[in-house]
């Protein structure tokens, strides 16, 4: 086993690892705020990608005008998607929420595909696709940019969790809602701003990752998937840990694939994920908690 | 006899009366599937209504038996008498085995684990190329013959398939009704007070998992003679997300519920197929206007419907 | 005298009102592509291609003035629906022939059903199993996988090029060329040093390329349809891969150069002509339906017609040959296709026999390269 080899199998892995991170980082948002696990959490990192081409292609915008323009919209739909599907439910138990976001998902698919058609397209790197050296490996300066994004947007996370005065009301409903309804916070509110915050971070990496991996109608379905995994084992946190999650996945598959079996690598890394829970019920990083009776 | 049989068996009269009311064609072939879906959300429901256990990984159970059948019985000959009950018992065993650490986990790490659980095994199917023939599927899987009786029309299949239904259908009443399904409900609603009153919860819980494996594993075997073919496309992450709606439309809980959620996820999109590429959206729309105004299922939720319009209607006459 | 002419007459009428009712009633074909889901790069060629063909032949007045009617269903690229819908196909639309399914594993799942109930069946899958062994009633229009891979495989032995690393996607598609790539390769004298896949919905093959860097291979060929190949495309460019990349017919169309941009120059693939139907020589048998097709295509659907749109077109036009014939009931076109001889298709030029269902033959597929952003024939 070459160096330079095992050097780009964790490069690679980190990259592709940073992606799963910020979606992950979305569900827990949302989990921690209103106990669901959003499953069309995929679909604004699909919508992200789709609605920049849109802008690109259609209202001929620059790169640099179109993506606030596509992180606008695509927020814009997730508070839509909360003020008519999450918001009126009259018995919002967590399997009719999970059913909920289930048909969000497949709605807002649908939408895209009738919209867009069913082709993948191409969508222009940030800066060049020169590939610069890293010790023996290489990575392209998209990478960087994904890379240098996600530690903004996981900082900026940070402060608005810790030091603002909505950020804290939101963890306080994470805590425990019925004690945040005490002390006046709105949590109804919370729980739209929830959906904002995810919804926007999420089209954020759907943008900053079309470059390298093209986009679709249907590319949110995997990578939600993958981000969800990235959130458990990270114990539903919205920081930190989440993030090693990511990491850990994207390096596991990366691996997985150059070491071990390019067939099995998603399988390798469910088998140890799946061994992660058995060991560590609690997710990697969480406490282990009393149950409520 | 009690209400509950009176119930089961008019609705098996009612089912068995299907075929002499449908001319064969098209619509019986999609009965029979309306069974197999049935079956399977009858065994999701199980873990999921009565004993308050997610799954998002049963297309892999279903996927397990189906292989095993159409190998053993494809590739080496067996006979499908012989290879489903096989099938059915290395199943439920596996489920049994995993059942123990998966069980442990709670909510959302279930389901994560049930969902990491069903991808390893479609993983599987892909990859053995040499026992299961890879993505391009198993071929030449045999019809289930009873002596000179072989079940290769849409009608007599409708009879192989719905008979293990009903008798599904049966078993499962007979459960929910017995000290078992008592016991399930208790662990439902608390499982440490369950636990207070003597009940091995974590056992409990394991054997309604493997259980509920079993069924899908018969259903699987049953899903594969009918076919004749089978591949990995169709026992994939979306088919445990199809079956997990099922049970929920339905109504959880509920028996006949998942009779309905299976029926109408089922024959929805032939309906829909005039609607073209408009489809998907319908159907997603669809699922979620479900939820929000039938929030307990189909089974619960069209009776309060009706009863709300009458009141309305009955308060105006007042 | 009088009353003979009048019975006479009448008679006559009744015979031409009976053609004119007997013509007016159409001859119904079915069709299953996958227009949605996975397979949908296949399956919406294939039904614009097939509705374009058809309504082209209806607007000319029919066959013998009847008028074809095509019914088509989506599949969905699910195999048990594709079962399903055949059925419907046969029993409730009472078809007289079958187009498709789109992918090989479909077409497998329906194969019993339209022979069981004596259906012919023009597969558009490329899988050799369709007709390998030969069933009476299903016949294909997708070239085999096998021609494919020989022609790459021709081109390597002509370079003296041995050790070829494979990288496949684990779908149907990719799982049958990786089968041929590797059943093929000793009778060309190459061995396959090494052997990896990825999922269809992968979005980063570095690991798989960074292995096979190390493992140096002579030609790296890579099994699978769009978006993988493009990103891994992308991948060997980033990784600064020399060594020659070929890919499947399986991208053979402009979306693939559009979306794997720069990194698309020098890769080769085995490919329809319809790819270069401009640039084909005129001497070529199948130039004229190809610029027609092309053309057409484009006028429709504002989109370059592909070969997999090809498939569905040579199955309409193969079912049309034989109307032409006279044959209208399923066993009577049966036949007649497998008397099919020396039709100039887009796929190729096919003629059916009761030895072989498939009817194409090595000449079916030219080697491609990228250059300048357009494909250019390898000599």
């Amino acid at each position: 086993m070459q160096f330079d080899q095992l050097l780009q199998y964790v490069l690679s892995g980190l990259s592709t690892g940073a992606i799963y991170a910020l979606i992950g980082i979305g569900f827990s948002i949302i989990y921690n705020a209103t106990g669901i696990i959003n499953f069309a959490q995929g679909e604004f990192v699909m919508l992200g990608g789709m609605l920049t081409l849109l802008f690109l292609d259609s209202c001929k915008l620059p790169l640099w005008a179109a993506i606030p323009c596509a992180i606008a919209v695509s927020t814009a739909s997730g508070m839509l998607f909360e003020r008519l599907a999450i918001r009126p439910l009259r018995q919002p138990t967590p399997i009719n929420l999970v059913i909920i976001t289930i048909g969000g998902s497949i709605l807002i698919r649908g939408l895209s595909m009738l919209l867009w058609g069913k082709d993948t397209h191409a969508i222009p790197p940030f800066s060049g696709e020169e590939p610069i050296a890293v010790g023996g490996a290489t990575i392209l300066p998209q990478h960087i940019w994904i890379l240098g994004i996600t530690l903004l947007i996981i900082a900026a996370n940070k402060f608005y969790f810790y030091h603002t005065i909505s950020g804290k009301a939101m963890r306080a409903c994470a805590y425990n809602r019925r004690a945040a309804g005490l002390v006046g916070i709105d949590v109804r509110r919370m729980v739209l701003f929830s959906f904002i915050i995810s919804s926007a971070m999420g089209s954020v990496a759907g943008i900053i990752v079309a470059p390298l991996t093209m986009t679709a109608y249907d590319v949110g379905v995997m990578l939600g998937l993958k981000g969800f995994c990235a959130a458990i084992i990270g114990g539903m946190s919205s920081g930190g840990a989440t993030v090693v999650g990511g990491l850990i996945l994207g390096i596991l598959e990366s691996l997985g694939a150059g070491l071990i079996s390019s067939g099995y690598k998603d399988a390798i890394a469910f088998i140890i994920l799946l061994l992660i829970l058995f060991i560590r019920p609690q997710g990697l990083f969480g406490k282990a908690q009393s149950e409520r009776v | 006899m009690n209400r509950d049989m009176i119930k089961f068996l008019g609705f098996a009269a009612l089912i068995l009366a299907v075929p002499f009311a449908l001319s064969g064609g098209y619509l019986m072939n999609v009965l029979v599937f309306v069974g197999i879906h049935t079956m399977l959300a009858i065994g999701l429901n199980l873990l999921l209504g009565y004993a308050g256990q997610i799954s998002l990984g049963h297309a892999g159970f279903f996927g397990l038996g189906a292989y095993l059948s159409g190998i053993l019985t494809a590739t080496y000959g067996w006979n499908p008498w012989l290879a489903m009950p096989l099938a059915a018992a290395v199943v439920g065993g596996l489920a049994f085995l995993i059942g123990f650490p998966i069980l442990k986990l709670k909510g959302h790490y279930l389901a994560m684990a049930t969902l990491g659980m069903g991808i390893i095994m479609y993983i599987t199917f892909n990859e053995t190329i040499g026992l299961t023939g890879g993505p391009s599927g198993l071929s030449g899987i045999p019809n289930i013959a009873i002596g000179s009786l072989t079940f290769d029309s849409d009608k007599k299949n409708f009879y192989l398939i719905w008979s293990f239904t009903l008798g599904m259908i049966l078993l499962t009443l007979n459960l929910a009704n017995s000290r078992i399904g008592r016991a399930l409900r208790a662990v439902h609603d608390s499982e440490v007070a369950a636990q207070v009153l003597g009940i091995n919860a974590r056992l409990l819980k394991v054997q309604i998992f493997a259980l509920s494996a079993v069924i899908s594993s018969i259903a699987g075997s049953l899903y594969a003679h009918t076919m004749t073919f089978i591949s990995p496309a169709s026992f994939g992450f979306n088919f445990s997300v199809e079956l997990l709606t099922m049970v929920v439309i339905g109504g959880l809980g509920s028996i006949y519920g998942s009779f309905l959620g299976a029926a109408l996820l089922t024959l929805l999109p032939e309906f829909l197929r005039a609607a073209q590429d408009y489809d998907i959206i319908i159907y997603g729309a669809m699922l979620m206007m479900m939820v929000m105004f039938m929030p307990r299922g189909l089974v619960r939720g069209v009776p309060d419907l009706l009863r709300k319009l009458l009141k309305k209607r009955g308060g105006k006459h007042a | 005298m009088h009353v003979r002419f009048i019975v006479s007459m009448a008679a006559l009428c009744t015979l031409m009102f009976a053609t004119v009712v007997c013509a007016a009633a159409p001859i119904k074909i079915g069709a299953l592509f996958a227009v949605t889901g996975p397979a949908a790069f296949l399956g919406e060629p294939e039904r614009n291609s097939a509705k374009m063909v058809v309504d082209e032949i209806n607007a000319a007045g029919g066959i013998k003035g009847r008028k074809i009617e095509l019914v088509i269903y989506d599949t969905a690229g699910d195999a048990t629906k594709a079962v399903q819908l055949a059925t419907k196909l046969i029993k409730d639309d009472k078809v007289v022939a079958i187009i498709g399914p789109s992918t090989t594993g479909e077409s497998m799942a329906v194969i019993p059903v339209a022979e069981k109930e004596q259906i012919p069946l023009i597969s558009c899958s490329a899988g050799i199993k369709i007709t390998d062994p030969l069933k009476k009633w299903i016949f294909k229009t997708a070239q085999n996988d096998t021609l494919a891979v020989g022609k790459i495989f021709e081109q390597l032995q002509k370079q003296k090029l041995t050790k070829v690393s494979i990288l496949t996607v684990s779908d149907g598609f990719g799982a049958s060329g990786r089968e041929q790539l590797k059943a093929q390769a000793a009778a060309f004298g190459i061995s396959i040093v090494s052997d990896d896949t990825y999922s269809p919905k992968d979005t980063d093959m570095t690991a798989q390329l960074t292995k096979i860097r190390g493992i140096k291979p002579d030609v790296i060929i890579c099994w699978g349809t769009n978006p993988g190949p493009a990103v891994i495309a992308k991948n060997a460019k980033q990784l600064g891969l020399k060594i020659p990349l070929y890919m499947s017919h399986g991208v053979s169309s402009k979306k693939f150069i559009d979306l794997a941009g720069d990194a698309a120059e020098g890769i080769r693939l085995p490919s329809g002509k319809v790819l270069v139907a401009d640039v084909l020589p005129t001497s070529d048998p199948q130039k004229k339906t190809l610029m027609a097709f092309v053309k057409d295509y484009q006028k429709h659907y504002k989109a370059e017609g592909d070969h997999f749109g090809g498939h569905a077109w040579d199955a309409v036009m193969l079912l049309k040959g034989t109307f032409e014939l006279g044959a209208d009931t399923p066993a009577a076109i049966r036949d007649q296709l497998e008397k099919t001889k020396q039709f100039h298709g887009i796929g190729g030029t096919f003629t059916y026999s009761s030895l072989d269902h498939a009817g194409l033959g090595k000449e079916a597929f030219v080697l491609v390269e990228v250059k300048n952003k357009d494909w250019v024939i390898v000599k």
